[in-house]
């Protein structure tokens, strides 16, 4: 059959497929290494094992109560630092001066490594539940000022400029170009920040007293040794960062139809 | 051709007013302007007048700062000190429009073409009804076949550059101010747009000021050429255009055009090697 023959969806067809040949190779790999043993099955279940023991564990729901926790947090702790995030960021972006005398306390907190922080939000919030959003959003908040407010500074001046021409006043060059200016780095920022804050909260589940959530249900499984749920449960909890991902470029691309045109 | 551009819900004192071509009033006046860029003055005690009603084109050696001029003129850039008055109103009292060599950071990409060119409207507080007559009003002047409610970043350099020449003439601006308007555009887009600027000048007789760094261009356009020098600028000389509009290619290959055009190379050049 000639190329010309393909109809309208083939090239379409043949870029899912192309995405497919890295999964599936993986998984081969993953089943051979299994099969054969070239690593011990007493770590490392088959792939065709592990995902019935993920369908069951969806089927069953007990998955879904931990992955519910999990999303709750993760979103939770995201919307605190969105919230909170992109004003101040607006703010800092808009004045220099500011900027300059907070810039080091921004890196420096942003250099520090959120785990590091665990005690110091035990101490002032408790082991509950808030602890694990509060450390997950304050990290994913610093994510957002930070690119926020970058997103500010860099904006073209010459938008600026036309509306000042026009007459605009100050609040009006905020509201009407300064926050869409810098639209596109705040999702950038938006983007980072709901990944790091469920990194902050899987590893919260697991070193922090939690009953639930899927940071939880890993340690739980290793714990006692059920290799296919643990391996179930991080292949879910992989699923989950990348819909993150996915959403957040789908609803960019929306948002900000103007960026790079 | 000059039908296309008909602003009739405004009329402009110097569009009607035939009476006394020979000594135009003056529209801007700047008086003791001085600018500094670090410590080194660009502009030191500097007066110019601008006539009324004119196309005025700005033009001079690299770095001679055309662009600040009009920058400070239109309030885009501080200066140091001095008073630029427009009919004796301050700038804040005067309604200006500007037209960026780049049009592409200038549109805002947000807001469909429609509102890019509402926009200085509703600052104005203009009600919604009185925006849409407007933008009606200027979509058949300017003749526009294409739609409006695309955003800008779809239609062409030219096609957008024109947007942007619209939105800066939608609040009956009593200068328009264009800083550079073809240097981003192709010689097809660069030739419709010179057109449409001369249509809408002979509509409504707007004082314009045009800064340009191709001579052709700046004579084909000006009632006056004004030459700058180099650093710290002062005005070499003011020559007059007087040919009849609309012009056209044969403007190019007259004589006077010829001559005016000769005669400001010449001053340019002293400029230049001095």
């Amino acid at each position: 059959m000639s190329a010309a023959t393909f109809s309208p969806l083939a090239p379409t067809a043949m870029r899912i497929g192309r995405s497919l040949i890295g999964p599936i190779v993986l998984i081969g790999i993953w089943w051979l290494a299994n099969d054969s043993e070239w690593v011990s099955n007493k770590l490392l279940p088959g792939p065709f094992a592990t995902f019935s023991s993920l369908w069951d564990s969806i089927v069953s729901g007990s998955m879904m109560k931990d992955l519910g926790a999990t999303l709750y947090r993760t979103l939770y702790a995201f919307g605190l630092a969105a919230i909170f995030g992109i004003p101040v960021g607006i703010a800092l972006g808009s004045n220099d001066r500011i900027y300059r005398s907070v810039e080091f306390l921004v890196d420096f907190f942003r250099s520090t490594p959120a785990t590091a922080m665990f005690p110091l939000f035990l101490l002032i919030f408790g082991i509950g539940d808030f602890a694990k959003i509060a450390v997950a959003g304050f990290s994913a908040w610093l994510v957002v000022v930070f690119n926020v407010a970058y997103g500010v500074m860099n904006s073209r001046k010459t938008r600026i400029l036309a509306a000042r021409v026009m007459g605009a006043s100050r609040w009006r060059i905020f509201r009407d170009v300064l926050f869409f200016e810098s639209l596109p780095q705040t999702f950038v920022g938006l983007r980072m920040a709901v990944s790091l804050a469920l990194v902050v909260i899987i590893v919260a589940e697991m070193f922090i007293g939690s009953m639930n959530g899927m940071g939880h249900r890993i340690i739980d499984a290793q714990q006692v040794f059920d290799l296919q749920q643990m391996y179930a449960s991080i292949l879910m909890t992989g699923g989950v960062g990348y819909g993150f991902n996915v959403l957040f470029i789908a609803l960019e691309k929306w948002v900000v139809h103007w960026a790079g045109r | 051709m000059n039908s296309v551009v008909d602003f009739s819900s405004h009329v402009y004192e110097e569009a009607t007013d035939k009476t006394a071509p020979s000594t135009p009033r003056t529209h801007i006046t700047v008086r003791g302007l001085t600018k500094k860029f670090g410590g080194v003055p660009v502009y030191s005690n500097f007066n110019l007048d601008l006539p009324k009603g004119k196309v005025t084109c700005v033009f001079g050696p690299n770095g001679c700062g055309k662009s600040t001029l009009i920058n400070m003129i239109a309030g885009l850039v501080p200066y140091d000190e001095g008073d630029i008055l427009f009919d004796g109103k301050t700038l804040k009292q005067t309604t200006i429009g500007y037209v960026f060599q780049n049009y592409r950071e200038a549109l805002f990409p947000w807001m469909r073409a429609i509102d890019n060119i509402k926009y200085p409207l509703e600052i104005m507080g203009m009600s919604k009804a009185d925006c849409d007559t407007r933008v009606q009003e200027l979509i058949a002047s300017f003749d526009v076949q294409f739609d409006l409610n695309r955003y800008p970043y779809e239609f062409s350099g030219g096609q957008q550059q024109l947007i942007s020449i619209m939105r800066a003439l939608a609040p009956h601006p009593e200068v328009l101010f264009l800083d550079e308007p073809f240097s981003a555009l192709d010689y097809e887009m660069t030739l419709f747009i010179r057109e449409k600027l001369q249509e809408i000048f002979q509509a409504t007789g707007v004082t314009m000021i045009v800064v340009s760094h191709d001579l052709e261009e700046a004579v084909y356009l000006a009632d006056n050429i004004l030459l700058l020098t180099k650093r710290p600028t002062r005005v070499a000389d003011t020559v007059v255009f007087d040919a009849a509009r609309p012009r056209d290619i044969g403007t190019l290959s007259s004589g006077a055009f010829v001559q005016t055009k000769a005669r400001c190379l010449d001053i340019f050049q002293k400029e230049v090697r001095r």
